[in-house]
């Protein structure tokens, strides 16, 4: 009876709120994918945070940073919009750290020139972006506002990325070295970034008929690759797949083979960056424990004073 | 040339303690606080950018970039207790609270200059500064009234860092002239206020005021602690590496 008021109330594009009726495998999913998401958002300050202390320019340093900063604020609401689904953020920093629940594993790839903060701001941004317009219409409330939020925020970070790569593609011949590089890095595992394809994905059936996803993997992956051709060409730079080509028929870009042993190796903990991203967060949670602990403490202090 | 000078003083000290504040971005105890320490070092990277712009204009020559990037250590004038590590957290709130406090005092004074640009950057300065305080006060508070552990490494980093105070009270012969002439502060004269706001916060916070010993000098004069030179090192890289770069 209740299942089936749920689905009718998500057939007519009704958001579900923290306060309904919902089936347990619902709420299961969600936190999975919610969590995931913050986990993203938090973990991925540091493949751009490696840049802020180095960033070349006054203005580069601030956007920089503020952009990084605007992560931190997407987890925040993330993790928020998953504490709606009754467990905390201590709980779910917990599963992050015993390997339980995972991160966007383009995080695992490193930064290795200022390129790199082109190339991430305008393909992981701008991949993340695809998705995350696609989820704005989720059916569960709090993830949908969340979503709307921060793409707002995002389309600043897309543009930004490619302002620096647009800025190094057009100078030195060294620095439009490094912005190739950075694009020959970057190109496959951010198309990768959409996971598995459709015919090999098992969850997708509920996620689709619950409607916590609303476009299949492999269709966002393509208008995420048809935007991007183009503004790979007006800055004169060479997407690294041989076999992309302009399909009249379909009416879009057809590309190379994934390689989806290396995608699979580095989710489950082989990638040239798992251990340092995971350590990173550890050490810094470890060495704050002691000022959270001096904050609580100082408010339990003044709760007495005050009662 | 002492109006340069004095400019170049006020930037870098933002613009290095900026840099150092930067450096807890994804390492911050709490999201909260790392959005809040990011913060404070987007206000003094702007308020360190609006300087170096009026610095830029001074000099007619160096664009703000390359006076950032392009100075070596002894041409930097910053205050030293900005090139300090980030050390623990008491340490990064300690060296805030005393260099705020200090900013606090300096602003509302310079915000009085006959210099218009001055005191227009000034202005601009103490609305952020008012904020980076009270988030320092506010964490003096929590850590020396928090728990033994906390309290002991918030007393330590007021050890370390009382031996870079004296310097924000120092006046040379650039200060005296521009104090003279109504464009710069008297330093010298806001110690009384200076240690009224700190001792407040201490007893407060049921802390002790270190014992006066020795006091660094030389930042005006270009001297700096050996911090320095590795944080320039960082940051200057890029622009140092591809000299002919445009970024
Ligand atoms: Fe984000
Ligand atoms: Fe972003």
């Amino acid at each position: 009876m209740n299942e089936q008021k749920f689905q009718e109330k998500i057939d007519l594009e009704r958001k579900i709120e923290p306060k309904d009726w919902m089936p347990e495998e619902y709420r299961s999913h969600l936190i999975r994918q919610i969590s995931q998401h913050a986990h993203s958002e938090i973990i991925g300050m540091q493949p751009e945070g490696n840049w802020i202390s180095r960033a070349p320019s006054l203005r580069a340093k601030m956007i920089l940073l503020a952009k990084v900063q605007d992560e931190a604020g997407h987890g925040l609401y993330l993790y928020s919009a998953c504490e709606t689904l009754g467990i905390s953020r201590e709980e779910l920093v917990q599963q992050l750290h015993d390997g339980k629940a995972k991160y966007s594993s383009i995080f695992n790839y490193p930064t290795l020139s200022w390129a790199d903060m082109g190339a991430v701001g305008w393909l992981v941004d701008g991949a993340a972006i695809v998705n995350q317009v696609s989820l704005q219409r989720t059916s569960y409330g709090p993830y949908s506002r969340g979503m709307v939020k921060i793409c707002k925020e995002e389309s600043f970070h897309q543009r930004q990325g490619y302002e620096i790569m647009a800025e190094m593609a057009k100078g030195t011949p060294e620095q439009k070295e490094m912005a190739q590089d950075a694009l020959n890095r970057f190109w496959w595992p951010s198309i990768m970034m959409f996971g598995p394809q459709d015919s090999d994905s098992p969850r997708t059936g509920n996620a689709m008929k619950w409607k916590i996803k609303r476009q299949f993997n492999d269709e966002l992956r393509q208008k995420f690759i048809d935007q991007t051709v183009g503004q790979v060409k007006v800055i004169g730079l060479e997407i690294p797949d041989p076999d992309l080509k302009w399909n009249e028929e379909r009416g879009h870009y057809d590309f190379g083979k994934m390689n989806w042993d290396e995608f699979w190796s580095v989710v489950n903990g082989n990638g040239p960056c798992n251990i340092q991203r995971l350590d990173h967060h550890k050490k810094a949670h470890s060495e704050g424990e002691w000022v959270r602990k001096a904050a609580r403490s100082y408010s339990n202090k003044q709760e007495i004073i005050n009662a | 040339m002492s109006l340069l000078n004095y400019t170049l003083r006020i930037a870098d000290s933002s613009l290095i303690l900026a840099q150092r504040i930067s450096g807890w971005c994804s390492k911050g105890p709490t999201l909260e606080e790392d959005i809040a320490l990011s913060n404070i070092a987007l206000d003094l990277f702007g308020q360190a950018n609006g300087f170096l712009e009026y610095a830029s204009k001074l000099d007619g020559n160096k664009t703000p970039d390359q006076l950032a990037f392009n100075r070596n250590e002894r041409e930097f004038f910053n205050l030293q207790i900005t090139e300090q590590e980030n050390g623990n957290f008491a340490d990064t709130i300690v060296r805030q609270f005393f260099f705020s406090t200090y900013s606090f005092l300096f602003y509302t004074e310079l915000s009085k200059s006959t210099d218009e640009t001055l005191a227009a950057l000034s202005v601009k300065s103490l609305k952020e500064v008012k904020y980076h305080l009270q988030h320092s006060k506010s964490w003096m508070l929590r850590l020396g009234d928090g728990t033994e552990e906390s309290k002991q490494k918030t007393q330590d980093a007021l050890q370390y860092f009382w031996q870079f105070t004296g310097e924000l009270f120092e006046m040379d012969e650039v200060d005296i002239e521009m104090s003279k002439s109504g464009i710069g502060v008297g330093n010298s004269e806001l110690k009384t206020n200076w240690d009224k706001m700190v001792n407040e916060v201490i007893n407060q916070s049921t802390l002790e005021r270190p014992v006066d010993a020795y006091m660094q000098t030389g930042s005006k004069k270009g001297l700096h602690t050996e911090c320095l030179g590795h944080l320039l090192s960082e940051m200057q890289y890029l622009p140092r590496a591809y000299p002919n770069a445009k970024w």
